[in-house]
């Protein structure tokens, strides 16, 4: 039961990325050239709600659906691995126009060749796998 | 119904991504996609080259089924939610990427040039994909997540960290577009 509940909220996710557009690259392109409001429009809307609910649960402390506690964890405290990562994943965000939700999206709209964007990924997943402890986080 | 068919306002999607990240929050889960790849790692062995690959990963199962549904979704959206592929980008979007060679700018979803089948035959194009899709895939995991995880989960919960990793995916996505494709393209 709770597998099929993930299950539709993963198609309405797929839904709202591919129609919402923000799957494409060109959105993207055109994100990072200041030459429309649409995605800024998205990430803003979506985080002004995002913050609403957050900061709701986080003082009225709501059960989930199952009844447990729910958690909110805060991010650990660092400047270098935000700042280095993110500047990493922003090159490859630009260069392959997809972030991965949008990855697995696209995999069903049927553009084969982000497969090789996704095998990049799990590539790039476990070459920081393998050099975690030698990079400064 | 023709509303469904036309590509969604900004002001229609924003607020949907943020429902996702509630409900998901209210199964008591978390909004964040990049932790799919290590997942996945993890099944496919990588625990024998690196202790970051060495946990549960049945615990994180849920996550993969909502990735799976994501890609039903994709399907469904594009095969019968969708009048004309074609991304309406603005005028001066399309004049810049035709001046870089992206000649279905204004006509596709997915520039052609990339995302049609003819992409496999281009080693040029492999490799830009694929480099493209390593940057995201080690930056992800550097920074501790990525546009779902920190952009939207982490800002929604006012967190610094994710503040300073967001402004690093647009700093890194600045110079991509500005100083790096006009040397590649």
């Amino acid at each position: 039961m709770k597998h099929i509940i993930y299950l539709l909220v993963g198609v309405f996710f797929g839904i709202v990325m591919l129609k919402s557009e923000a799957a494409s690259w060109f959105r993207i392109y055109e994100m990072f050239q200041f030459n429309a409001f649409h995605m800024y429009g998205i990430i803003g809307s979506a985080l002004g709600l995002g913050i609403i609910f957050t900061q709701w649960v986080k003082r009225k402390k709501p059960k989930s659906v199952f009844g447990e506690n729910i958690i909110i964890a805060d991010k650990e405290r660092s400047f270098v691995r935000y700042a280095a990562g993110g500047t990493l994943f922003g090159l490859g965000w630009a260069l392959a126009g997809a972030c991965p939700g949008p990855m697995y999206t696209l995999i069903g709209a049927g553009f084969l060749p982000i497969l090789v964007v996704i095998f990049g990924a799990l590539l790039g997943t476990f070459v920081y796998g393998l050099l975690k402890k030698q990079l400064p986080h | 119904m023709e509303y469904i068919l036309q590509p969604w306002p900004w002001y229609v999607s924003g607020p949907l991504i943020a429902l996702t990240m509630a409900i998901l929050v209210l199964l008591g889960k978390r909004f964040g996609m990049s932790s799919n790849l290590r997942t996945i790692c993890s099944i496919a062995g990588a625990g024998k080259s690196a202790a970051f690959f060495r946990f549960d990963w049945r615990a994180q199962r849920w996550n993969l089924i909502v990735a799976f549904g994501a890609a039903i979704g994709g399907y469904l959206a594009h095969t019968y939610m969708t009048a004309d592929t074609a991304v309406a980008i603005s005028a001066d979007t399309v004049t810049k990427l035709n001046a870089l060679g992206f000649k279905s700018a204004g006509q596709a979803y997915m520039p052609t040039e990339f995302f049609a089948n003819t992409a496999f035959s281009s080693p040029k194009t492999l490799l830009i994909l694929l480099f493209g899709g390593f940057l995201v895939g080690f930056g992800a995991r550097y920074a501790g997540g990525c546009t779902s995880g920190h952009a939207i989960s982490g800002l929604s919960n006012l967190q610094i960290p994710s503040l300073i990793a967001v402004i690093g995916f647009f700093a890194g996505g600045l110079m991509m577009v500005h100083f790096i494709f006009p040397l590649i393209f």
